[in-house]
């Protein structure tokens, strides 16, 4: 019987999603497939997610600590038309994110936010938390992931504390669910410590974060001080991957498609070769490092290169007791996304090799063009239900030491 | 197997689209060519909503005989369906992705009576 046909066409109510579109419409499929797989009842913490901090520029100037660059900065921003934000640096390529605007959600969100109690921001990360599914999810700047190439230390040291501070004040303090990794002014070392020392135990800082693009040897004595400290506290600290397409051979490559590919994994390998190979876990046993938004493909390759070529120059890395891979195995945490998928035989070994059940967290990158969500964990068929929960929530609780109680609220709409 | 209105044909103009919700799942109808065809909303890499992204010509970069290449360009022959949740690009009247057929669009059963159109899934 055609009793629906009888009713006449009900046409959605988003026949296009664009900029405008409320992310909860823009994830309605990702809400329905986790209710689907009982998520509801899962602890599920998301380590890299974004908000474009940018859109609250003309605040986050306001926190800039030196009197001279914050009043230079707000007259900037109040005054100068069609400026980008003042200070900061960024990348060519981040004009290319969307595929000419064919992912709309990552060139904007410019969807109705009626309420006013809390930041437009926090409003937003509810909105993306309870469409795919997640309890707790740390959110990371997105142009300022550039800010380590800064041709000025100082503004990394100045924007990057104003970026902290107006974090906490307007973000964090405005839902527990919401955690940060602090951004560290890592080309500056000591500013890094004073900026663990200040901001390492406020409300929602369960981390610390070193942005990967930049041309600092993370091995330098100079920074052993810091590392001190951040494992006297405890928490984790994390290196959140990104591009520069001026490095001189990423310059060559002419598609976004491979410099983004290539470009967000070579911090990464670049910063993990010089951790291992100078032996950083031997000096911080109980630091914990977490490498954010490489996806995990590299991860196998690099464990066999370094180890291949250790055991034939061992008394090049003198510090090491343990193979690479086995750092890389114990005292590494890794992210998931961008999950490399497309083939599956090669992703298990990957799990097997990282030791996914106790080393991997769920990430979604929401609501930059490569996202992932926690269905994709959830339908991983070599894996048992114990590790899919650890990957998915219990392993960020255990690291980051936060309650695995699920708070969402994960119903259809 | 429930069936669905889609609307008139007439609701149609070349290139138009309408998404149909069908109880918990929607169908996307698009009109190409004067064709219609019927999608599952559903992208075949993560369950996207495909059918609710731009509709857009697929690209092209032609090669001239001495094997350069000067521009790209739309091919006006091809039509894709491009899900917004990650860019996959989708032949509308195929229902292919453009860079590996293998990955297809869910068909939709479609019929045409009495100048309305019905869908099944």
């Amino acid at each position: 019987m055609n009793i629906q046909g009888k009713l006449g066409p009900q046409f959605s109510a988003v026949q296009q999603i664009d900029v405008h579109t409320d992310t909860r419409d823009i994830l309605a499929h990702a809400r329905r497939n986790a209710i689907r797989r009982g998520l509801q009842d899962w602890f599920v913490c998301d380590i890299d997610a974004h908000h474009v901090e940018t859109v609250s520029w003309k605040e986050v100037v306001t926190y800039i600590e030196d009197p001279v660059v914050r009043d230079n900065a707000m007259r900037f921003q109040a005054e100068r038309i069609g400026a980008p934000p003042y200070g900061l640096n960024g990348d060519l390529g981040l004009r290319y994110q969307s595929v000419g605007g064919r992912i709309p959600h990552q060139d904007g969100q410019r969807e109705i936010v009626e309420e006013t109690d809390v930041h437009r921001d926090v409003t937003l990360t509810r909105r993306a938390m309870d469409s795919l599914g997640i309890d707790n999810m740390v959110v990371f700047p997105t142009p300022m992931l550039f800010l380590g190439m800064h041709p000025q230390p100082e503004m990394e040291v100045w924007l990057g504390g104003a970026y902290n501070r107006w974090l906490i004040d307007r973000i964090l303090s405005g839902d527990d669910r919401i955690k940060s990794l602090i951004y560290l002014p890592f080309n500056t070392p000591v500013e890094a410590e004073r900026t663990v020392e200040q901001l390492g135990d406020k409300k929602g800082v369960i981390g610390f974060c070193v942005t990967s693009t930049r041309y600092k040897p993370v091995h330098h004595n100079d920074y052993m001080r810091l590392y001190s400290m951040i494992e006297e506290r405890g928490k984790p600290l994390a290196f959140h991957a990104g591009y520069h397409w001026q490095d001189p051979s990423l310059a060559t490559v002419n598609r976004f498609l491979g410099m983004h590919a290539l470009g967000f994994v070579w911090s990464n390998m670049i910063h993990m070769t010089n951790w291992i190979l100078n032996g950083i876990p031997e000096r911080f046993p109980k630091l914990k490092t977490l490498w954010v938004e490489s996806g995990l493909a590299w991860v196998p390759f690099l464990m066999q290169r370094l180890d291949d070529q250790y055991l034939m120059r061992p008394s090049e890395a003198p510090q090491l007791k343990l193979m690479p891979s086995e750092y890389m195995n114990h005292n590494c945490f890794y992210t998931t996304q961008p999950m490399e998928t497309t083939h599956p035989k090669a992703l298990e070994n990957t799990f097997e090799m990282i030791k996914a059940e106790t080393q991997l967290m769920f990430s979604s990158d929401w609501p930059h063009f490569d996202f992932d969500l926690p269905q994709e964990i959830c339908d991983l068929p070599f894996l048992n239900e114990q590790a899919k929960r650890n990957i998915l929530g219990l392993n960020a609780a255990r690291i980051f030491n936060l309650d695995p109680t699920p708070v969402k609220k994960l119903v259809a709409l | 197997m429930p069936e669905y209105s889609a609307g008139k044909v007439t609701d149609y103009a070349d290139g138009d689209r309408k998404v149909i919700d069908c109880a918990e799942l929607e169908v996307g109808v698009f009109k190409i060519d004067g064709e219609f065809f019927a999608w599952h909303n559903r992208c075949a890499h993560r369950a996207g909503p495909v059918c609710q992204g731009r509709i857009m010509k697929r690209v092209i970069e032609p090669v001239a005989d001495d094997r350069t290449t000067r521009s790209q360009q739309y091919d006006p022959s091809e039509t894709n369906i491009i899900c917004p949740w990650h860019g996959y690009e989708y032949n509308i009247k195929t229902g292919c992705h453009q860079g590996n057929s293998r990955i297809r669009l869910r068909k939709a059963e479609m019929t045409i009576r009495d100048g309305e159109i019905y869908v099944r899934i």
